[in-house]
């Protein structure tokens, strides 16, 4: 019996691990609750709705870096040129200092894979939540 | 509601129970006077100042952390100020706004040292004020606000170029660590939730 994959679901295959290295894989498995306590390590800096020593949160997937009106952005944030999909996000929280260099986000980032897709799964689930509606 | 609340300056509570020489004898007495261990911080950050290389990095990172002190006082006063803290947890949250204090004083010394410019606190500070209708709401919120201070402490030691400046914010990290478990405490949490914080 012929085992090989014929050449149609090759493709599939290899257009699957494309989307998946796109859109961030990590960002695609979290889990929502879970992120919600991590979300809990920002709390002294960020919230969803208002800004702080950072910027907001509600509106943050597809928001471009350095883009909320008013706020005090690091010239290199707003330099960045960065628009924030769950792939932008995660390699940024990963390290901070390492993404945007300057950035006045002093913080060794969030080395677990796992906590940073749930982090971004909050984000994402927060963005749609009834936290976020008015903002 | 508005959630938007004026910020601080870091007036004194207008609790008209409370005068200011009353605080005074109650923050001399809780040992709130300038530690010996700020003091030593603040004595190597001299040395550190005329001794060492400025460092761009360290000084963002320290007025980043200014920034957070600086809106932790505003939120102490909007709690102190809400009528909805009841002693002793009313001296409890005047205390915790003192260490908040000496946290941003001595930041603002040491980037001033460094040559840098301090963050300044804002004329406003948006607060979730539509939500805090309880003590334990305001508790809840202020522990909200500890927990992420440690964790933002906890992520800068590693990334200041300096050694001196990671041990500085360690200690402040310790001190904001016991203000989170014993408002968790305060509202009936596990005080200490985990061996590790992150």
């Amino acid at each position: 019996m012929n085992t090989r994959p014929r050449a149609p679901l090759r493709t599939f295959a290899l257009l699957t691990c494309m989307a998946l290295v796109t859109s961030g894989v990590a960002a695609s498995t979290g889990d929502a609750a879970r992120g919600a306590a991590i979300y809990g390590r920002c709390g002294a800096c960020h919230s969803l709705q208002f800004d702080r020593t950072g910027p907001h949160h509600c509106g943050l997937i597809g928001r471009r870096a350095g883009s909320v009106p008013g706020f005090p952005y690091s010239p290199a944030m707003r330099a960045s040129k960065i628009v924030w999909t769950p792939a932008q996000l995660d390699r940024f929280i990963a390290n901070p200092l390492r993404a945007v260099p300057g950035t006045a986000m002093g913080y060794a980032g969030i080395s677990d894979a796992q906590e940073r897709a749930d982090l971004i799964a909050y984000l994402r689930a927060a963005n749609d939540g009834p936290a976020c509606r008015v903002h | 509601m508005n959630d938007r609340t004026s910020g601080s300056e870091g007036g004194a509570s207008p609790d008209a129970t409370r005068t200011d020489a009353d605080r005074r004898g109650f923050l001399r007495g809780s040992g709130l006077v300038l530690s010996g261990t700020a003091i030593a911080l603040l004595a190597g950050r001299e040395a550190l100042a005329k001794g060492a290389k400025s460092h761009d990095g360290d000084i963002t990172i320290l007025n980043t952390a200014l920034g957070a002190e600086l809106e932790a006082i505003a939120a102490y006063q909007l709690g102190a100020e809400s009528g909805l803290l009841q002693k002793p947890v009313l001296d409890l949250a005047v205390t915790f706004q003192g260490h908040h204090r000496q946290h941003a004083d001595v930041l603002a010394k040491t980037v001033q040292k460094l040559g840098g410019k301090p963050a300044e606190a804002k004329a406003k500070y948006d607060f979730p004020t539509g939500s805090l209708k309880t003590q334990n709401d305001v508790l809840r919120f202020a522990a909200g606000l500890e927990q992420g201070a440690v964790s933002a402490y906890l992520g800068a030691v590693p990334v200041f170029a300096n050694r001196d400046l990671a041990k500085a914010a360690a200690s402040i990290l310790g001190d904001e660590a016991m203000h989170w478990a014993v408002l968790r405490s305060a509202v009936g949490e596990a005080p200490v939730p985990s061996a590790f914080v992150s």
